[in-house]
């Protein structure tokens, strides 16, 4: 689903990815770790579009398409979604409305009806109470005053309503506390299936306690040094990543 | 010869049916504006607003007021109202419908009402907006003819809005027009007035139009001006209202169009528990230019004023706000709080905005602030990351903006018409009205 090749990505002029391959495959779920400042939000930062990140090398297929030349919603609409790191306040745009625009422009880029007002309610609704989350929030403007864990569970409540084929979360864990990663988690599992993949940025093996990842990299100095199963988060947590990098440096 | 004389000696002389007193009206008014002038730039009001393009205009009079319904409908608002309708100035009595007012209630042209109440109206006209305002005031005194008349009895509710639409056409040559609205709302009256200034593409005419708004005790007004002139239709306005005991006064000032607009906004707050909210809301673009000033008294104790002005710039587009509150010796215990926000969408629109305070009692509350900024890149990035194509998400954002100002319209026609004009970049799929009706179907659930 998922190609990163040789991929060389600068920022400001330094070069933060050297050299990154990962391959996603629908049903799987994948975590990259590694140690601050090695290239992880850059990963998915480059995936979404977003603008100041210079690909100098390598490319990234979705779907045997090539990404780089789509569109930040274009890649939206081929079924790519980012949970951010630190969600933005957008103050006056009131979640329903991001939720039905962003829904609708979906099913119009599939070539399909838009939803019908009764039907949007009711997919939001169940999802709503699937994420512990109050009927009011959908009145209120996007992110706005929401505390860390509100903000984390709206990023969920996106994926929940909109479907991604690959979903992506960027560190989904920072700031919870352990209920909110509990609903959080939840409402991660439950995007799994064959056909969907997951690939979670993280800090912390706590999470993967929570979901339970199929592939798990370590990301050092813009490249993946090691790759394992969920064995190798287990030692991570224990022994740090100054082993693996001595191993990739042998 | 001065540009003032000039402009005035091209209309030549006036029909002598004219009253005696109308015409010595006039000839102050005339003798005002030649003594003043135009303003420039050395104009401490008008730093900002170039009114050359007026002093120098060729303008012509209408002599009548031809618009046929389908060019009036693409003008006007599907309003379930009293309607007053004026073309380039002259009343349209085909246009207008004034069936079935309440008991009370009195709308008429200004001429129609001077002929059959003119003890009464001569008196109230021009005393809140005389010669003295602007060089601008006396200029429409020298050249007025026509205008709206609206009167509200004693504690009467207006069951719908009043209405008072001035259509400029696309003529051969440009028209010019001086109208006045007096609105007179008497004792505890409620009511609503909407004066629209609608241009179809291509008019390029000259409308100069001073409004007169008198509250007395407890009366309520809600008082809409919303223009939307062609992108060459010059617009100078002035209101002035005047409020008596616990009266409330609320304006909405809406500049959509126009090539150059001027609004000033004045009010006197004349007794204890006068209150007046100001709410503003501009977008202009390509070469337009919209000035607001606005002025609240507050010349009494115990009164209230609330000011909301937002402004939205795009391409080479101009803006000023200049928002004043003068609070006189011993008008103790009032509150006034003003805010100025302006988006710019592009790198080379400009606003210059002022707010200024003078307060001369000790025991106030007062607040005001002024920003100016920009879209938030990351919010149109992470609405770009959910599917919303970028010029839909540059068109929410902007909405959103305007919301504050726009959720305090209660004349849903309006609100959503604006709306739409600010939204103008969303594409059609992007239904308000379904929105609308999703955040209906969610409170009632």
């Amino acid at each position: 689903m998922l190609e990163v090749k040789d991929l060389h990505v600068t920022v400001e002029g330094s070069e933060i990815l050297k050299g990154l391959n990962l391959t996603v495959n629908p049903g799987e779920v994948h975590a990259l770790m590694g140690p601050n400042g090695a290239g992880k939000s850059t990963l998915s930062a480059v995936i979404a579009g977003k603008d100041g990140y210079e690909v100098t090398s390598g490319e990234v297929l979705f779907e045997g398409k090539n990404l780089l030349e789509m569109e930040i919603e274009e890649r939206a609409l081929a079924g790519i979604l980012l949970g951010f790191q630190y969600p933005v306040e957008i103050p006056g745009v009131k979640n329903i409305y991001l939720l039905k625009a962003a829904l609708n422009a979906q099913r119009v880029a599939r070539g399909e009806e838009e939803i019908p007002a009764p039907e949007f309610m009711k997919l939001v609704r169940e999802q709503l109470s699937f994420m512990k989350m109050d009927g009011s929030f959908l009145q209120r403007a996007v992110n706005e005053g929401f505390s860390g864990g509100e903000k984390k569970r709206n990023e969920i409540l996106q994926m929940l309503v909109l479907q991604p084929k690959l979903a992506m979360l960027d560190e989904i864990d920072s700031g919870l506390d352990i209920d909110a990663m509990k609903v959080v988690a939840e409402g991660i599992n439950s995007l799994r299936n064959a056909d969907r993949a997951i690939l979670m940025v993280t800090h912390y093996q706590r999470l993967l306690e929570h979901i339970v990842p199929d592939r798990v990299h370590v990301l050092v100095d813009g490249r993946i040094v090691k790759s394992g199963d969920k064995n190798l988060a287990h030692e991570l947590e224990a022994r740090g990543y100054e082993w693996v990098l001595e191993e990739s440096a042998a | 010869m001065s540009a003032a004389h000039a402009f005035l000696q091209r209309f030549g002389e006036r029909a002598d049916d004219e009253p005696t007193w109308v015409a010595a009206r006039r000839q102050a008014g005339a003798a005002r504006f030649e003594a003043l002038g135009f303003p420039t730039k050395r104009d401490e009001a008008w730093k900002y607003t170039d009114v050359r393009r007026i002093a120098e205009g060729e303008f012509t009079l209408a002599d009548n007021a031809e618009l046929d319904e389908a060019r009036f409908a693409a003008l006007g608002m599907p309003l379930d109202a009293h309607r007053l309708v004026f073309v380039d100035g002259v009343f349209s009595a085909a246009l207008s419908d004034l069936d079935g007012l309440p008991e009370g209630v009195s709308i008429e042209p200004l001429t129609t009402a001077m002929r059959t109440n003119h003890e009464a109206i001569g008196g109230a006209i021009g005393r809140l907006a005389g010669v003295d305002f602007s060089p601008f005031t006396a200029l429409n005194v020298a050249l007025s003819e026509e205008g709206a008349v609206v009167r509200i009895g004693q504690g009467v509710v207006v069951d719908k809005p009043i209405y008072v639409v001035f259509a400029s056409r696309a003529n051969e040559s440009a028209r010019m027009s001086h109208p006045r609205v007096l609105v007179m709302a008497g004792a505890r009256s409620q009511s609503t007035v909407v004066e629209h200034y609608a241009g179809e593409a291509g008019a390029a005419n000259f409308t100069n139009v001073v409004s007169e708004v008198m509250l007395e005790r407890g009366a309520i007004v809600d008082h809409y001006k919303l223009q939307e002139g062609s992108s060459e239709d010059l617009h100078v306005a002035s209101i002035h209202v005047e409020q008596g005991r616990d009266s409330r006064f609320t304006s909405f000032n809406l500049n959509l169009g126009g090539a150059l607009v001027r609004t000033d906004l004045v009010t006197d707050l004349n007794a204890q528990g006068a209150e007046t909210n100001y709410n503003g809301l501009f977008f202009v673009q390509g070469r337009q230019h919209v000035d607001n000033h606005t002025l609240v008294n507050h010349n009494a104790p115990n009164t209230f004023s609330n000011e909301n002005y937002k402004g939205i710039l795009n391409d080479r587009a101009r803006g000023v706000f200049n928002g004043k509150v003068v609070v006189k010796r011993d008008s103790q215990q009032i509150e006034a709080y003003q805010n100025n926000a302006n988006l710019l969408l592009s790198d080379r629109a400009e606003i210059d905005t002022k707010p200024e305070l003078e307060i001369y009692a000790d025991d106030v509350k007062c607040s005001h602030g002024a920003t100016t900024g920009q879209l938030d890149e990351e919010a149109v990035f992470a609405l770009r990351t959910r599917g919303i194509d970028e010029q839909m998400a540059r068109g929410l954002l902007t909405l959103a903006f305007a919301g504050e100002v726009m959720e305090q319209v209660r004349l849903p026609v309006i609100a959503e018409r604006v709306e739409r004009a600010v939204a103008g970049k969303l594409p059609e799929r992007f239904n308000l009205a379904d929105l609308v009706e999703v955040s209906d179907a969610l409170e009632e659930a």
